[in-house]
């Protein structure tokens, strides 16, 4: 019994049977046709495939940014399924953190404003936004760069901001899609040490979708997708 | 929350200040025309009464014929002078009674001819409208009685007349005869109806008749109410009276007319009211066009924002939230829009009292209501985009280019 509580407990995300159907009839797209899933608290997973495969769609449920058309999907204890849109809202608002392939920032705001955003809404005073913004621009290495503006800012800077942005909120599973499609090898790599740094000392559970398998190498477990469904699950022995 | 969706509106429209501006013209200067119009408005209303007010509010016009002004039933007998001194005899509560005919003449001394207005009537005119003889003096009975060629003229005629010469004292002609000047009115200045009222020359109503008509008729009656004593009473009595003197059977209609300033104000102020607000309606509809324009920029916003809406919406905005920020926007714009509009109408008011003679009547009421209205054509002009805004899907939205 007690075996079984835990493993309940770190149990972070369960897919089950969850499908993705868009459009309906003939010109129906199954993106996803049955995916089993499980997710413990602290991973860092890389998902895997061609384009087309139902890799980002997955990420998309996963953040509850859109719901499977059927199959149930847990977080935290919670079926997402049922939710609508402001209670999704509310899981991202409080769980969840997405780091985008095109950074989106907001333009013509500043670094430590971009941060600040999702503090905002979660109601907390302008003074203790600020600090925590500072904070977590400090733990991307942005120390100094809080009033530029992404326009100021590189490629690779701009990344930085948006993972501060994702993880200001001390979220339990940050959400990356392709964080690093847009950067060059060297910054790439920069970003996916911080990726582990965040996992590893700040035991953040990672969720990203990639391509490339130099930057998959990075996460302690592999996921391949092809055609809707998950082809292999392995734990990367070789990672860190 | 409200107070950070608040700094995040002014943030935005400081983003676009040029677009920002151009955005809120139409309700600038919707809410500045309606300003201007109902401020000149008010003025002129508040000018109106008081030179009525000037006259006395216990005056009374007794004039032949159903009502006074355009349309006036000229078929009417007109009063004889003892109709005047009947009402002077029989009804109390009466300060003075003044019968006047009048007729336009040429005044001539010397050199100077000036067209002008004769006067027939008595001292009680200058009583019933409030009236003085600046220097010189009033009629006496003898003249009064006997219909003396003796003149009281007005400042205007003096100017013309007699430029910078001593008036008194002196004879002017008037039709055929020449009047002796005794007295000189004070200036009065241009009545509601923008006629010259200094623009007189008064004569004994008896030389009147006598000497410039050729007839017994008198064509207005003043009547002026005894402080604290009823007009309305007086009117009845009055009305009462002409009846019978004027062998009305009780079937019959009157064919005369007692006004009293009220009636009077109503007259005149009715005209400018329903003038300012013909003119305000015209202004509001720019309001309108003003409302329609923010609405318009504020779709563009939502449309050049959608990924910025998409961010929102995925770091855990709540469609509310999402609502309200460009909710608030469009009603920072098109309060602030107001708020200018307010300032230039209540500037071009203060500049326009000088050229248009009309007095600034400060109208709270007004300022309160048109910084309203502008403020609620933000919410109903700005609901439709900020709603198209929450109701994004965060991944369409996200995916926006």
């Amino acid at each position: 019994m007690v075996r079984s509580e835990q493993t309940v407990e770190h149990t972070l995300i369960k897919l089950q049977g969850v499908r993705k159907i868009y459009g309906s009839g003939q010109a129906a797209m199954h993106a996803l046709q049955g995916i089993d899933l499980q997710i413990e608290e602290g991973e860092f997973v890389a998902i895997m495939g061609p384009s087309g495969s139902g890799k980002s769609t997955c990420l998309n449920i996963l953040g509850c940014l859109d719901t499977p058309s059927a199959g149930t999907y847990v977080f935290k204890g919670v079926t997402v399924n049922g939710l609508n849109r402001n209670q999704r809202a509310q899981l991202r608002r409080h769980y969840l953190g997405f780091v985008f392939q095109g950074y989106n920032l907001l333009s013509r705001t500043s670094a430590l404003e971009n941060v600040e955003l999702p503090l905002i809404y979660r109601g907390i005073p302008a003074k203790e936004r600020q600090k925590r913004a500072g904070q977590a621009l400090d733990a991307v290495g942005l120390k100094g760069w809080e009033t530029h503006t992404p326009g100021e800012l590189s490629g690779g800077q701009q990344q930085r901001v948006a993972i501060a942005r994702a993880i200001v909120t001390e979220p339990a599973v940050l959400m990356t899609d392709e964080p690093t499609g847009n950067l060059d090898m060297a910054r790439s790599h920069e970003i996916m040490e911080l990726l582990v740094e965040l996992n590893r000392n700040r035991g953040i559970t990672i969720v990203m979708v990639t391509h490339e398998p130099d930057m998959a190498a990075y996460a302690k477990r592999i996921i391949h997708f092809l055609d809707g469904l998950i082809e292999s699950d392995k734990q990367n022995g070789g990672a860190n | 929350m409200l107070w950070d969706t608040f700094i995040l509106a002014l943030r935005e429209i400081k983003r676009h200040v040029l677009r920002s501006l151009l955005t809120v013209l139409g309700i600038v200067i919707g809410v500045a025309s309606v300003i201007i119009m109902v401020t000149l408005g008010s003025g002129a209303t508040v000018q109106v009464t008081e030179q009525i007010a000037s006259l006395g509010s216990n005056l009374l016009m007794v004039s032949p014929g159903r009502r006074l002004g355009p349309g006036r039933d000229s078929t009417a007998p007109p009063f004889k002078l003892a109709d005047a001194e009947a009402i002077a005899r029989d009804i109390s509560s009466i300060a003075a009674v003044a019968p006047s005919a009048s007729q336009p003449a040429t005044a001539i001394f010397g050199n100077e001819n000036w067209s002008t207005t004769i006067n027939g009537t008595n001292n009680q005119y200058l009583k019933v409208r409030n009236w003085s003889v600046e220097t010189g003096r009033e009629f006496n009975d003898g003249e009064a009685r006997a219909g003396a060629a003796v003149c009281i003229i007005g400042n205007t005629v003096r100017e013309k007349l007699f430029k910078g010469q001593e008036p008194l004292g002196k004879r002017i002609r008037l039709g055929k005869l020449s009047f002796q000047v005794i007295g000189l009115l004070e200036a009065k200045g241009q009545s509601t109806m923008g006629t010259d009222q200094d623009d007189i020359v008064l004569i004994p109503i008896r030389a009147f008749q006598r000497r410039i008509s050729g007839n017994k008729d008198i064509r207005l009656i003043q009547v002026s109410v005894s402080d604290g004593a009823s007009t309305e009473k007086v009117q009845g009595e009055i009305e009462r009276l002409m009846r019978e003197r004027r062998h009305i059977s009780s079937n019959e209609e009157d064919n005369f007319h007692v006004m009293d300033m009220k009636e009077i104000t109503r007259m005149l102020t009715g005209t400018t009211q329903v003038l300012t607000a013909l003119l305000s309606a015209v202004a509001a509809v720019s309001l309108l066009v003003g409302g329609i324009g923010i609405m318009n920029i504020m779709l563009v916003s939502v449309t050049e924002r959608t990924r910025e809406i998409g961010i929102r919406l995925a770091i855990g905005a709540l469609e509310r939230e999402v609502l309200m920020q460009f909710l608030v926007e469009a009603v920072v714009l098109s309060s602030s829009g107001g708020l200018f509009g307010i300032i230039l109408g209540l500037l071009a008011c203060a500049g326009l009292k000088n050229v248009l003679q009309v007095p600034f009547v400060f109208n709270p009421g007004i300022v309160i209501l048109a910084f309203l209205f502008s403020a609620t054509v933000g919410v109903i002009f700005g609901y439709f985009p900020a709603l198209k805004a929450a109701r994004l899907d965060p991944i369409e939205a996200l995916r926006h280019e």
